[in-house]
């Protein structure tokens, strides 16, 4: 395990004023957030999910349902990497003619955002899907980006970005993190 | 991840080659795979471009559909291999039809076989996952494991869990396998069976043995009935199936003797009117229907966990 120098870019404060900024930006593109289904992209989109529909709800005043999506059998790299555990895929309701808003914490290659949408055709038609990210690092390797993000963080690929989130790790801060190795 | 993932599965051959944390790895994959099932298109592109065949040297529609099922939703190729009408009523052998298999590049082969040992003997032929879907007396690994994701899913856990099971033990390996997994994820087993069709070393086996049903089905959280095996009789192993119906079948008035809650289980093809009574296999706690059901998400999770990727993986976490 090489060395690893932190540096704490986001802490819960950014965060908190991030997600209620990117409920905003939905509520205005959308015009309300009558149909809307929020869908966290597991582990830590899940979290965020929750969130973020509670920050519409806020808004709006009606409650927006939200569920969690699980891309591992969507995956384009599972034979490179040994089957991976499962997690729980729940739409909390018809999806079809809603407006998906996927969210993830970090958007790297764009790779699981792909498999989401695929995921997200075999349950239904949505009429639109949207891509909340919490952090953007760059480094795209397809034709993807987001509609909504809370910071976007240039990055170097010797780099990590770890979001921590209070339901999972106890706090809620995004680092950056110095490898000396490129992670394979 | 922080959680260590237990040791990856390269067969599936006895529940005895499987620890406690592997069975629940397999139960919580399937628990995740169900919901597949009540999707309007019932498939995921996991194991696409991936060969699972089928080799059946003993008929058994339902498990070789079953396992068939498996794949398909995993978008597995299938290739169905039934010892009749095949290379193997021409004489091949065992292991020239396993070698024929492993020429062909398949990525998995479901093997049922009336010896015992075959599928490990296969493993040693072949490059292939090996998934034994019953070998003589010996093993039914994902019979056992769906049983068990049956009762933790009625039932809620499986630990502390009384289950009975009665019936013609000494030629299952249903039972065997059963008994096994049960014995792994800490239930107390009691075993049931006239004199005459229990194992001869029923003391080496988990759990208690009795010959009385009534004693059996005393506060047990799961009753589950083995299906009686007409050709036993000719064999003389009980007098009439009127008899085995009386002392160790299930009828109305049995059923009404479980404690609130518990479930009747049987994995089939039931004798209706021999080890159950036609009524009892329609109550609304005999889960019967339920196990086939969850069968296919068992399944599911063994495909997945066998096939669903290349090399052990050192970092399942990553960023996206």
């Amino acid at each position: 395990m090489p060395a690893r120098a932190h540096t704490r870019l986001l802490e819960a404060d950014d965060l908190r004023r991030a997600i209620r900024r990117i409920a905003h930006e939905l509520v205005e593109r959308n015009r309300g957030s009558s149909d809307l289904v929020v869908m966290g992209i597991r582990t830590r989109g899940v979290p965020l999910a929750r969130r973020l529909a509670a920050a519409l709800e806020d808004i709006e005043g009606t409650p927006v349902p939200w569920g969690e999506l699980d891309v591992t059998l969507y995956r384009d790299d599972l034979s490179r990497r040994g089957p991976l555990p499962l997690g729980r895929t729940e739409f909390p309701c018809d999806i079809d003619g809603r407006t998906v808003v996927l969210v993830d914490d970090v958007l790297f290659s764009g790779r699981t955002i792909r498999a989401a949408m695929e995921a997200t055709f075999e349950v239904g038609r949505p009429a639109a899907i949207r891509l909340a990210v919490l952090v953007d690092r760059g480094h795209r390797e397809l034709p993807i980006r987001a509609d909504h993000v809370g910071k976007n963080l240039p990055t170097t690929t010797a780099q990590t970005v770890r979001v921590l989130l209070e339901e999972i790790d106890g706090e809620d801060a995004v680092i950056l993190e110095e490898t000396s190795e490129v992670p394979a | 991840m922080s959680t260590t993932a237990p040791a990856r599965l390269s067969h599936l051959i006895s529940i005895e080659d499987l620890s406690a944390e592997q069975v629940s790895l397999i139960l919580d994959t399937a628990e995740s795979l169900r919901e597949i099932a009540e999707r309007p298109i019932k498939k995921v592109p996991t194991l696409r471009g991936r060969t699972v065949c089928n080799l059946f040297m003993e008929d058994s529609t339902r498990t070789r559909i079953s396992f068939e099922v498996a794949a398909k939703r995993l978008s597995a190729d299938v290739i169905n291999f039934s010892a009749k009408g095949t290379s193997v009523s021409k004489g091949e052998s065992f292991k020239d039809t396993a070698l024929t298999l492993q020429a062909m590049g398949v990525d998995a082969i479901v093997v049922r076989s009336h010896s015992a040992g075959a599928p490990l003997q296969l493993t040693r032929w072949v490059d292939a996952a090996v998934l034994n879907a019953g070998d003589g007396w010996h093993q039914h690994p994902t019979q056992a494991l769906l049983d068990l994701f049956t009762m933790r899913r009625r039932l809620g856990r499986l630990e502390g869990l009384r289950v009975a099971v009665v019936g013609d033990v000494l030629h299952s390996r249903v039972a065997r396998s059963l008994t096994q997994a049960l014995a792994l994820v800490g239930a107390e087993v009691t075993i049931c069976s006239p004199p005459t069709l229990a194992p001869p070393n029923v003391e080496v086996w988990p759990g208690r043995w009795t010959s009385n049903m009534d004693d059996a089905l005393e506060d047990v959280d799961v009753l589950y009935l083995l299906r009686v095996q007409r050709e036993r009789m000719h064999r003389a192993f009980f007098p009439t199936t009127r008899e085995y119906a009386r002392l160790w079948g299930v009828d109305q008035a049995r059923l009404d003797r479980l404690k609130d809650g518990a479930i009747v289980m049987h994995p089939g093809p039931m004798n209706r009117g021999v080890e159950i009574a036609a009524d009892v296999a329609d109550a609304p706690n005999a889960v019967i229907t339920d196990q086939v059901t969850n069968g296919i998400a068992v399944r599911m999770a063994a495909l997945y966990l066998l096939l669903g990727g290349g090399q052990p993986d050192e970092d399942p976490g990553g960023d996206a």
